[in-house]
C-alpha cells in the first residue's frame, strides 16, 4: 500500500490527484464540524449574496450558506459514489467469477446479461430506471450500481479465466481443497487488483452521474445538498447571481478531476509494464 | 488467449459482419425485453400510475383495457415486439400522439448536435494530439495535457451552463435557447454553436490525448524510422503515413464514447431548451409519461448499438492487419 502511494506520488498528476482526493475525503468526513452554518439554515433576507467574510462562497436563493452546502454536498457525492461502486463491484465480482468457473451455458447467460445492460449508455439507463422506480438515495444508489455491474463482471471473469488453471490453483485442487476455499482464498485475492483500479477509475463517472441526475431533479432529493441540485438551483437563478453555480461547479470539477488523475495514476502504478518509468 | 486466432480471423469479414449483426439482434431484443419488464415493474398499478391519483376506478379499468394492460404478460411482451417491429412505439398518454412521430420530428436536431460535436472534437482534437506528440515534452504538450484532462473531467452540463452564462447572458453573442427557426439554416447553425461546443470540449480533450498516445507509439515503429532514414520529410511522414495508423485506435475509442455523447446531448438539450430526444425523455420523466420514456430510451439504445456496430466494422475494415488476416481466411 505504502509502495503504491509512493509510486503515485512520483507523478505530478498523481500527486495532484492524491491531494484532491484527500481533500475531498477530509471535507466529507469533517463537514458537520468545519461547516460554518447548517446546510439547510435559511436566511431569506440575505439571499443570492456574493462572497463575503460571513459567507465565503455567497448564499443561494433561500439565503443558505453555499460553502456549508458545498461541504455537505461533498458528503453526498462521496457516500453515493463509494456505495455505488461497492455494490457494483461486489455483484460484478460474483457474476464474473461464476461466469468463469461455472459451466459454459451459465457463462453464456451471464455474458448476454452483461451485453444487454451495456447496450444502454450508463447515464441513460440510470435515468430510465430512476424515472420508473422513483427517486430517493437508496433507489439512486441501487439503480446506478446496476449500470456498472457489467464492467466489473467482465474484468473479474477475464482475470479468473487467466488464473483458473494456474499451477498453484491446480495444486490446491489436487490436494482436495473445496471450490469455496479455492475461490475465496486463491482466486479472489488474485483478481482484486484490477477490480480495485477499475473502481477508482469509475468513481468520477459515478460522481458525474449522481450530480447529473440531481441536476435533472431526479437524483438526491431535497433538502439534502448535492452539487447537482445546487447547480440546478443556481441555473434557475443564473440571471440574478452566478455564485450559486460557481461553488458547486468548482467542487464537482475538483472532485472529478482529482479522482480521474488519482485513478489514472493508480492504474499506471499497478501496471507492471510501466514500473520504473516516471 | 495468446496465439489463438481471433473470431474474425477464423470466419473472414462476411462471417464477422454476420456474427456481429446476430449479436446485435440478440442485444436489441434483450434491451427491448428489459425495457418492457422495467415498465411492468413500476411500483403500483400501472394504469393507476399512468392516469394519476385522481382517476376513478372505472377510468383505470377502461384505460387498462384500452392499453391492453389486462392481458397476460407474455401476450403484452409479444405485442410490444410486434408493434416495435412495425415501427409503432406506442402512444403518448397525454396527447395521444404516436411516439414515433414525436421522436422523428426532433431526431434531426439530436443527430445534428451529435455530429456537430463529434466533428468539432475531431477537427480540433486530432491536430492538437498530433502537435502534442510531435513536440513531446514541450510547453505546448504539457499545456495540452493539463487542458485536456481538465476539460475531460468537467461534466458536460457544467460546461454547458458556463457557455450559456458567458456567451448568451453576459456577452449576448449567441442565442440562449431553442434550435432555431425551422427552414432557416443560418439561424439553426447559430443555435447549434453553443450546445455543440459544450459537448465537443470534452471530446477535444479526449481525442487529443488518445491521438497523442497512439501517434507516439506509431512514430516509434520501425517502418516510420526507416522512412525517416530515407529522408522523407517529417511533415509527409506525419500526415501521410503515421496519421493513418494512429487514427485507428482513436476511432475505436470514439465509438465507445458514443453512449456518453448521447447522454451529454440530453443534458445539453435541457439546458439550452433545445428540442431533441433528450428533452422528450426528460419531459416524459417529469410527467410520468412512461410509454414515451420507454420509446425514447429504446430509440437512444438503437442509435447507440447501431453506431457501435458501424464503428466496429469500420475498425475491422481500416486496420490493415485485420484486413489481411481476413483475406487469408478467405470468403466464408
Amino acid at each position: 500500500m505504502r509502495i503504491l502511494l509512493a509510486r503515485i506520488w512520483q507523478w505530478p498528476t498523481g500527486r495532484l490527484g492524491l491531494m484532491c482526493v484527500a481533500l475531498i475525503l477530509l471535507v466529507a468526513l469533517l463537514a458537520p464540524v468545519i461547516a460554518p452554518y447548517g446546510p439547510n439554515a435559511i436566511d431569506v433576507k440575505n439571499r443570492l449574496q456574493g462572497p463575503s467574510f460571513t459567507h465565503w462562497l455567497g448564499t443561494d436563493h433561500l439565503g443558505r450558506d453555499l460553502l456549508s452546502r458545498v461541504m455537505d454536498g461533498t458528503r453526498v457525492a462521496v457516500l453515493v459514489s463509494i456505495a455505488v461502486i461497492a455494490i457494483a463491484a461486489t455483484i460484478g465480482l460474483l457474476l464474473g467469477m461464476i461466469a468463469a468457473l461455472a459451466p459454459r451455458r451459465i457463462e453464456r447467460i451471464v455474458l448476454v446479461i452483461f451485453d444487454i445492460i451495456s447496450a444502454f449508455p450508463s447515464t441513460i439507463l440510470a435515468l430510465a430506471l430512476i424515472a420508473l422506480f422513483g427517486t430517493g438515495v437508496a433507489n439512486l444508489v441501487l439503480l446506478v450500481s446496476l449500470a456498472f455491474v457489467p464492467q466489473f463482471g467482465r474484468i473479474a471473469r477475464a482475470q479468473t479465466l487467466a488464473i483458473r488453471n494456474a499451477p498453484f490453483i491446480e495444486a490446491e485442487r489436487v490436494l482436495g481443497a473445496s471450490h469455496g476455499r479455492i475461490v475465496l482464498s486463491h482466486v479472489l485475492p488474485n483478481i482484486l487488483g484490477p477490480v480495485f483500479v477499475l473502481a477508482s477509475m469509475n468513481i468520477p463517472v459515478v460522481i458525474t452521474i449522481e450530480a447529473g441526475l440531481s441536476f435533472l431533479g431526479i437524483g438526491v432529493p431535497p433538502p439534502l445538498a448535492s452539487w447537482g441540485s445546487m447547480l440546478r438551483d443556481g441555473y434557475t437563478y443564473l440571471n440574478q447571481s452566478v455564485w450559486p453555480t460557481i461553488g458547486a461547479a468548482g467542487a464537482l470539477t475538483l472532485a472529478t478531476l482529482g479522482s480521474t488523475l488519482f485513478g489514472e495514476a493508480l492504474r499506471d502504478a499497478t501496471d507492471p509494464k510501466l514500473q520504473g518509468v516516471s | 488467449m495468446p496465439g489463438k486466432p481471433s473470431p474474425i480471423m477464423k470466419t473472414g469479414l462476411g462471417g464477422y459482419i454476420l456474427s456481429r449483426i446476430a449479436t446485435l439482434g440478440i442485444v436489441i431484443l434483450g434491451a427491448m425485453t428489459t425495457l418492457f419488464f422495467l415498465t411492468q415493474l413500476v411500483p403500483g398499478n400501472l394504469a393507476q400510475v399512468l392516469l394519476g391519483p385522481r382517476a376513478t376506478p372505472a377510468q383505470v379499468e377502461a384505460f387498462a383495457e384500452r392499453m391492453g394492460l389486462d392481458q397476460p404478460v407474455y401476450v403484452r411482451l409479444w405485442r410490444f415486439f410486434f408493434q416495435v417491429a412495425q415501427g409503432d412505439l406506442g402512444h403518448d398518454i397525454v396527447t395521444g400522439r404516436p411516439i414515433l412521430d414525436m421522436v422523428l420530428e426532433v431526431l434531426p436536431n439530436t443527430v445534428a448536435l451529435a455530429f456537430a460535436a463529434i466533428g468539432l472534437g475531431l477537427l480540433i482534437g486530432v491536430p492538437l494530439g498530433i502537435y502534442a506528440a510531435t513536440y513531446r515534452g514541450s510547453r505546448g504538450d504539457q499545456l495540452t495535457a493539463i487542458l485536456s484532462v481538465s476539460i475531460i473531467a468537467t461534466p458536460t452540463f457544467v460546461v454547458a451552463i458556463y457557455l450559456l452564462l458567458i456567451f448568451s447572458i453576459w456577452l449576448h453573442w449567441l442565442p440562449v435557447i431553442g434550435a432555431g427557426e425551422p427552414g432557416n439554416l443560418v439561424d439553426q447553425l447559430v443555435h447549434l454553436i453553443l450546445p455543440a461546443t459544450a459537448i465537443a470540449l470534452g471530446w477535444i480533450g479526449y481525442i487529443a490525448r488518445l491521438m497523442r498516445a497512439s501517434m507516439l507509439e506509431v512514430l516509434d515503429e520501425p517502418h516510420i524510422r526507416t522512412l525517416r532514414a530515407y529522408g522523407v520529410s517529417s511533415r509527409r511522414i506525419l500526415w501521410k503515413y503515421a496519421l493513418k495508423i494512429a487514427a485507428i485506435p482513436t476511432l475505436a475509442v470514439v465509438g465507445l464514447g458514443i453512449g456518453d455523447l448521447l447522454a451529454g446531448a440530453i443534458f445539453v438539450e435541457i439546458i439550452f431548451a433545445r428540442p431533441g430526444i433528450g428533452s422528450i425523455i426528460y419531459q416524459a420523466i417529469n410527467n410520468r409519461n412512461y410509454p414515451v420514456v420507454q420509446g425514447g430510451v429504446l430509440v437512444v439504445v438503437l442509435m447507440f448499438v447501431i453506431s457501435n456496430l458501424i464503428v466496429d466494422l469500420l475498425y475491422a475494415w481500416l486496420d490493415p492487419r485485420i484486413r489481411r488476416s481476413l483475406a487469408e481466411a478467405g470468403p466464408s
